[in-house]
């Protein structure tokens, strides 16, 4: 392939999907108001444009224009540091993930994925593990006790549940036998969604994620009534906004990475007929549209979920995750293997 | 290309893990560090090796970094709480240290490189399926090992942790 | 019936410290249920009033700001007596009396009359004592229908006569209303 055509054609991916998710982001906030506001039989906002749908351009407005106020700290560039890796980190997850299989423009093929790494999961992990450091340095370079106190919180509660989570995803791996996003996508075609022969690796997944991305009801980390705003107290402006951007990015991120590894991706019943009758572009277009019904009903849920239950408590959120979750996870896997090897 | 990437990954290599042993702060350095490993990882990637550069950053920068800042921040660590060392223990960290250097030559100036011709088996060591198979078939038992030394040192660290039963 | 047992208001519950069950503490399920509870709230009818567009309706008893009442013919009832003023638990009300003169006949219906009638709003607490205390039905908190108004400094909340009597148009059409009747 020519290096040129090549560039120009990730690029063009990267920058749509980079687009994509922070649209998806921004459209997170409002509707969060608006579910949250509908689920307390309330309208939510509805002033900035119809229904409110211009909401999030206002925000960030505002957020750009406040005014920055810096903490007594001695540590200005870690301070600075942390919401952009907090950032960072949100953004570059989406690299692995396949939107859809391929649309067919100007006689060539273009895989519908900025990269298919042979680790794609992996890479994920990677990402998301790393996703602490945002938190962390943040809350340090604060300087204030409560935004520790949160740090604190944050990293051994993502830490905890990303050992259940990775548990958990190696059943599915056993499964199909690769790490590769793609590859798992393909596997599922036609109804043969993962959550349908791994419930239970998907309850222990869908639990571990609310806590990954730091949402109710494992919202520990920005606790108000006990650690006033978490670690983004002493933040104000747009870094506090990036800081609640990353989070709604991460939402967008974990919903995305639910859909594909458990809901089948951009599968949907009788992909294949569409693409022999209907042509290739039009059978991904339908896909990519399948593939943000699934997203959205995952934000949706995340939503949901936050509306519904309250906040755990510190110690019910540890014993959950080290003596529920793991062994769980570890029992899916023994059960996985013995099912494989009897039905092989 | 590639070789501009080498060095300007040697480079911050280098550096963050000097600047790593160098800062007073030991947050600083605990963060330089994980720089170093970051770009220890981009030198794995330079050798295509996907797999081990994925699980350095989440073993080293994801797992073991993130707690020892937690540790870290933990702590107190202001200027007053510092305790003044005496000048003999530094006088013996020195010669420790020497000792150690002095070790390490002698036993390097006797070792020769080893020139191997590299085999080409036409194996993709990239693809993690290979590596699987060549951990679990040739290297089986010090990988079994690897996982038994792990398993007792997490025992004995609960054990540690744990209170004494009064008898 | 054993003390314990007996329920007045026929609601009470008693606190039961029973052992979960297993499907109760596994928690998935009662999960579900709060779910299906908070997606009925998802499709029901909203209560917000949207404000600018819709206004809410006053309650009949709504108790806004005072007004200075004038009779049929447009005189003020007020006789400066004072029992308002006695009356206000938060001494908001201040006032003077003065005589009236006889050409002032059509403005007071009494002799007596307030020339200065004072409510400081920042004290009032819309409790309505001095609506129950006046003996000449001169003083009313449900009459204007409207909100004291917010203000930036102190004095402005005083309010007086110019401010609470009532509008002579009002006591026109108050009393052409009545005359049709």
């Amino acid at each position: 392939m020519d290096t040129t055509t090549f560039i120009i054609e990730k690029g063009t991916i990267i920058v749509v999907v980079f687009a994509i998710t922070m649209l998806m982001a921004m459209y997170s906030t409002w509707a969060e108001r608006k579910v949250a506001a509908f689920l307390q039989d309330r309208v939510g906002p509805n002033r900035a444009g119809w229904g409110g749908l211009l909401q999030p351009l206002a925000d960030g407005l505002k957020l750009f224009t406040k005014e920055e106020f810096f903490p007594n700290t001695p540590n200005k560039f870690l301070f600075i540091l942390g919401p952009g890796i907090a950032m960072s980190t949100a953004l570059i997850t989406s690299a692995v993930i396949p939107w859809g299989d391929k649309f067919h423009i100007f006689g060539k093929d273009v895989v519908l994925q900025a990269t298919d790494l042979d680790v794609s999961i992996l890479y994920i992990f990677g990402v998301l593990s790393i996703g602490v450091y945002g938190i962390m340095i943040g809350a340090w370079a604060s300087n204030n006790k409560y935004s520790l106190m949160s740090a604190v919180r944050a990293s051994s509660q993502m830490i905890s549940y990303e050992v259940a989570m990775g548990l958990a995803i190696i059943s599915i791996l056993m499964m199909t036998g690769s790490l590769s996003l793609k590859e798992i996508t393909i596997q599922q075609a036609e109804m043969k969604w993962n959550i349908f022969y791994q419930p239970l690796a998907f309850v222990i997944f869908l639990v571990c994620s609310f806590a990954e991305t730091n949402r109710t009801p494992f919202d520990l980390a920005e606790c108000e009534s006990e650690l006033i705003g978490g670690y983004h107290t002493e933040y104000s402006s747009m870094k506090m906004g990036f800081y609640l951007f990353a989070e709604y990015a991460n939402m967008f991120i974990s919903a995305t990475i639910l859909s594909v590894v458990f809901l089948g991706g951009y599968n949907y019943p009788g992909m294949e007929w569409a693409e022999q009758n209907w042509g290739v572009n039009i059978a991904n277009i339908i896909a990519i549209a399948v593939l943000f019904a699934k997203i959205c009903f995952f934000i949706f849920f995340y939503m949901w979920i936050r509306w519904t239950i309250p906040r755990f408590r510190y110690d019910q959120l540890m014993n959950l995750g080290w003596k529920i979750l793991i062994p769980l996870a570890v029992l899916n896997i023994i059960l996985t293997g013995i099912v494989m090897v009897l039905f092989n | 290309m590639l070789e501009i990437v080498f060095y300007i990954l040697s480079a911050i290599t280098l550096g963050t893990a000097f600047l790593t042993v160098y800062s007073k702060n030991p947050i600083h350095s605990a963060i330089y560090l994980v720089v170093s490993f970051f770009s220890i990882a981009g030198h794995y990637l330079l050798f295509n090796a996907q797999f081990l550069a994925m699980v350095h950053i989440i073993v080293y920068a994801g797992a073991i970094m993130v707690l020892l800042l937690f540790t870290l921040m933990l702590m107190n660590l202001n200027k007053e709480d510092e305790v003044s060392k005496p000048i003999y223990i530094k006088f013996a960290a020195v010669f420790s240290a020497g000792i150690l250097a002095l070790v390490l030559i002698s036993a390097l100036k006797t070792a020769q490189p080893e020139m191997i011709e590299y085999v080409s088996s036409n194996e993709d060591y990239q693809s993690i399926k290979v590596l699987g198979k060549v951990l679990l078939n040739e290297y089986m038992v010090p990988f079994e090992f690897a996982s038994v030394l792990l398993l007792v040192s997490m025992i004995g660290a609960v054990l540690i942790s744990k209170k004494e039963e009064k008898i | 019936m054993a003390v314990e047992q007996i329920s007045l208001s026929g609601r009470k519950k008693v606190v039961s410290n029973k052992e979960m069950t297993f499907i109760e503490k596994i928690y998935l399920l009662t999960i579900l249920k709060g779910l299906w509870i908070t997606l009925k709230h998802l499709f029901r009818r909203k209560v917000t009033i949207k404000y600018p567009e819709e206004i809410r309706e006053m309650s009949p008893v709504y108790r806004g700001q005072h007004m200075l009442m004038r009779d049929d013919e447009g005189r003020e009832r007020c006789t400066a007596c004072g029992l308002c003023a006695l009356s206000c638990p938060a001494e908001a009300i201040t006032m003077k009396a003065e005589e009236r003169k006889p050409e002032e006949k059509h403005l007071y219906r009494e002799e007596k009359y307030a020339s200065i009638y004072e409510i400081n709003m920042l004290r009032c607490i819309f409790c309505g004592l001095c609506e129950e205390a006046c003996p000449k039905e001169a003083i009313f908190l449900t009459k204007s229908k409207k909100i004291a108004n917010a203000d930036y400094s102190r004095e402005d909340f005083i309010f007086g006569k110019d401010k609470l009597v009532m509008p002579l148009e009002m006591a026109i059409n108050n009393t052409k209303s009545n005359t049709a009747n």
